[in-house]
């Protein structure tokens, strides 16, 4: 098979731009959408911080940013080169 | 009315004919084998059936309940799966193993007794050993030695543990069986090594990414989900199943990171996915299990998707490693799709499956009030959206250009993939035909709003972390190397004995063997008396002690396998079986 014509729907940095900008957007109308919620309705959960607001936000934004931070070191530590077996 | 026979069967020996026929009499053939499989399995009475007198026991080749029944569905419908992405393969011996272990992964789950659990187990292991071999590469050879050693030494825990047990108990019969003895911990051994939980979880990603393309497929879905099937019905509620599946949740996702080759950071998310199955049965609620037997569904779904799609980039262009791909998009854009329905249902987005599933066991655990359990679960569940949902799929299909020119794989893999993609998003919107199989009754309703916003919010600022960590390039960078896990522990000591026994051991000999020829050539100068001496020293020491390490080498040189290593794994399983022999004589003493 010869290959197809290229699909080329995300190329060139504005298209990049535009779609961290609307990524940004959508992350404030998610925190907008839980702290109007946390106002109008009263949030039943089986532990304390679930009646706090943004608590997953926070909770998955520094979850990703030590996950990163314990695989470098963890990288530190496991790598070998490749063919360390053989 | 037809009498049923024990699904199992259906595959086993319907699979001896493949080889036999050819072309589209092949296909149509081996599509029939899960539907006449699924016929049966509806037909199959509840309860026990097919009960054979064998020795002094009786085995059970089909009980047929709540929680065997939606396992039997979906290694069914990953067959039928699976069976679509690999028609284009012409090797017979794929086939036959994948309808083997797709027959022994059945009969693991509706037998009723230990011994044709253990013979299924076995079947399953040579099954898919044979799937690695397929590859036809050295390293997949060597691969599939390590695994076949693996799962040979789970079996002779489990050989072991049933023997103790039924010698105990009396009956081969088993339903819950929990920890008590020693028997029992065998057993729970022998399954804990099945289900990849740490420490014998090396085996996993490292046979897993060697696989053939089609077979990972079916690995991706048998050998770990029938474990949790079979922990859920003998093991439930045990603590340290709860502690050792949250842990499990969270340790893979860092090797996920810094792994490169694609599969084996599918290998690593599947670990921790079957985590939180092992969680729920530590758990052990009527929730908890809906939760394990819902989320087994759906990630043998959305997993053996995510190997389809990534066995379809490493078919159409030969790499599955993240530094070699990149952009691949452009040409392999319903792959791409496929692929991000996938990622997005493991990493449990609603609207796709993973959500409604996950939710289950999560919800069981916050009911059982297990804080620190709660809090692990919710990190590998921010952990897996960033290295299975959104690195697999960015660094393959998007990222930087890699330059490669391709094109959409065959149309068989894409239907197999559509079929999976489907079904992900078909759950995840209407749940309800999976929660109405579940073993209990689900009163539970994952779309309320906190539930939706919350996880909309964990996953969304994961993402947020992993763009601001690649646009400052602070993310770990995608490099070629060997990440050491606990196999290190298996593999290096061997070698190192090896090695001990060639080098040191043997010039020490040497040397001996020098220094007395020294002593006997000073004695040469001196009169008869120091012949005597000589002859002694010489019958002595020269023959005997000189030679001794030598001898050594020689006793372990047969011993040196394929992969010119002592596998350390057989020295175990020879101390398993000393352990068991003598254990049997004391009892019999």
């Amino acid at each position: 098979m010869t290959p197809r014509k290229p699909l080329n729907l995300l190329e060139g940095p504005d298209i990049q731009r535009k779609f961290i900008k609307n990524f940004y957007i959508t992350l404030c109308v998610i925190l907008m959408i839980d702290l109007t919620a946390f106002f109008l309705f009263d949030r039943q959960g089986h532990f304390p911080w679930e009646e706090v607001p943004f608590f997953n936000a926070v909770y998955g934004f520094t979850a990703c940013v030590s996950l990163i931070f314990i695989a470098k070191i963890l990288r530190w530590i496991v790598k070998q080169k490749e063919g360390y077996y053989d | 009315m037809i009498n049923s026979i024990p699904v199992a069967f259906i595959f086993i020996m319907g699979s001896f004919l493949i080889p036999l026929l050819k072309g589209k009499i092949k296909s149509v053939y081996m599509l029939s084998l899960p539907i006449l499989a699924f016929i049966n399995l509806i037909f199959l009475p509840q309860g026990q059936s097919w009960q054979i007198g064998f020795l002094d026991y009786t085995l059970i080749l089909s009980r047929v309940d709540g929680l065997s029944t939606v396992f039997g569905y979906i290694f069914i419908l990953i067959t039928f799966i699976g069976v679509i992405y690999a028609l284009h393969v012409k090797d017979n011996i794929q086939h036959v193993a994948a309808f083997c272990y797709a027959g022994g992964a059945l009969g693991v789950t509706f037998t009723g007794d230990l011994f044709s659990l253990y013979f299924f187990w076995e079947l399953m292991a040579v099954a898919s050993c044979f799937l690695i071999l397929a590859q036809r590469t050295t390293d997949s050879r060597k691969a599939a030695f390590r695994y076949f050693m693996w799962h040979f030494f789970g079996g002779v825990c489990l050989l072991a543990g049933i023997v103790i047990y039924v010698s105990i108990r009396g009956t081969i019969t088993f339903s819950y069986i929990g920890l008590s003895d020693l028997g029992t911990a065998l057993i729970f051994v022998g399954f804990c090594l099945n289900a990849a939980i740490f420490p014998f979880h090396s085996w996993l990603p490292d046979a897993y990414p060697r696989a053939t393309i089609t077979g990972a497929v079916f690995m991706s879905a048998m050998t770990t989900k029938s474990a949790v099937y079979i922990l859920a019905r003998t093991y439930p509620g045990s603590e340290v199943l709860m502690w050792a599946g949250a842990f499990m949740t969270c340790f893979p996702i860092f090797y996920a990171v810094i792994a490169n080759d694609m599969r084996r950071v599918l290998s690593y998310s599947l670990i921790n996915q079957v985590g939180f199955m092992i969680c729920g049965i530590g758990i052990g609620s009527q929730l908890a299990i809906n939760g394990v037997v819902a989320h087994a569904f759906c990630h043998i779904i959305y997993k053996a998707l995510l190997f389809m799609s990534m066995g379809a980039v490493l078919h159409m262009t030969g790499k599955i490693r993240a530094t070699d791909l990149g952009g691949l998009y452009r040409y392999m854009p319903f792959t791409a799709v496929f692929c991000i329905i996938g990622a997005a249902s493991i990493s449990a987005f609603p609207l796709f499956s993973g959500f409604i599933s996950k939710s289950l066991t999560i919800a069981a655990v916050a009911e059982h009030h297990q804080t620190i359990i709660y809090l692990m679960l919710l990190f590998a569940s921010a952990g897996v959206f960033h290295h299975a949902g959104i690195k697999v799929p960015y660094f393959v299909f998007f990222g930087h250009d890699s330059g490669i020119k391709t094109c959409e794989p065959p149309f068989n893999m894409r239907l197999a993939m559509g079929i999976a993609a489907f079904i992900c998003v078909f759950l995840g919107v209407y749940p309800a035909p999976l929660y109405n199989i579940l073993p209990f009754p689900v009163d539970y309703h994952p779309y309320t709003f906190f539930h939706v916003i919350g996880m909309v919010e964990l996953l969304m600022f994961g993402a947020l972390a992993f763009t601001i960590l690649i646009l400052s390039g602070f993310y770990p960078a995608e490099l070629r190397a060997q990440n050491l896990d606990t196999d290190w522990f298996f593999r290096m000591p061997g070698r190192a004995f090896l090695k001990f026994c060639d080098r040191p051991l043997k010039t020490i000999g040497k040397r001996i063997d020098t220094f007395f020829l020294k002593i006997v050539a000073w004695a040469c100068m001196a009169p008869i008396v120091s012949v005597k001496i000589e002859k002694q020293f010489d019958k002595v020491f020269h023959k005997f002690m000189a030679l001794f390490p030598s001898v050594i080498f020689t006793l372990i040189k047969p011993l040196e396998t394929e992969s010119r290593q002592i596998s350390w794994n057989l020295l175990y399983i020879l101390a398993c079986f000393i352990s068991i022999l003598f254990f049997l004589l004391f009892l019999g003493g």
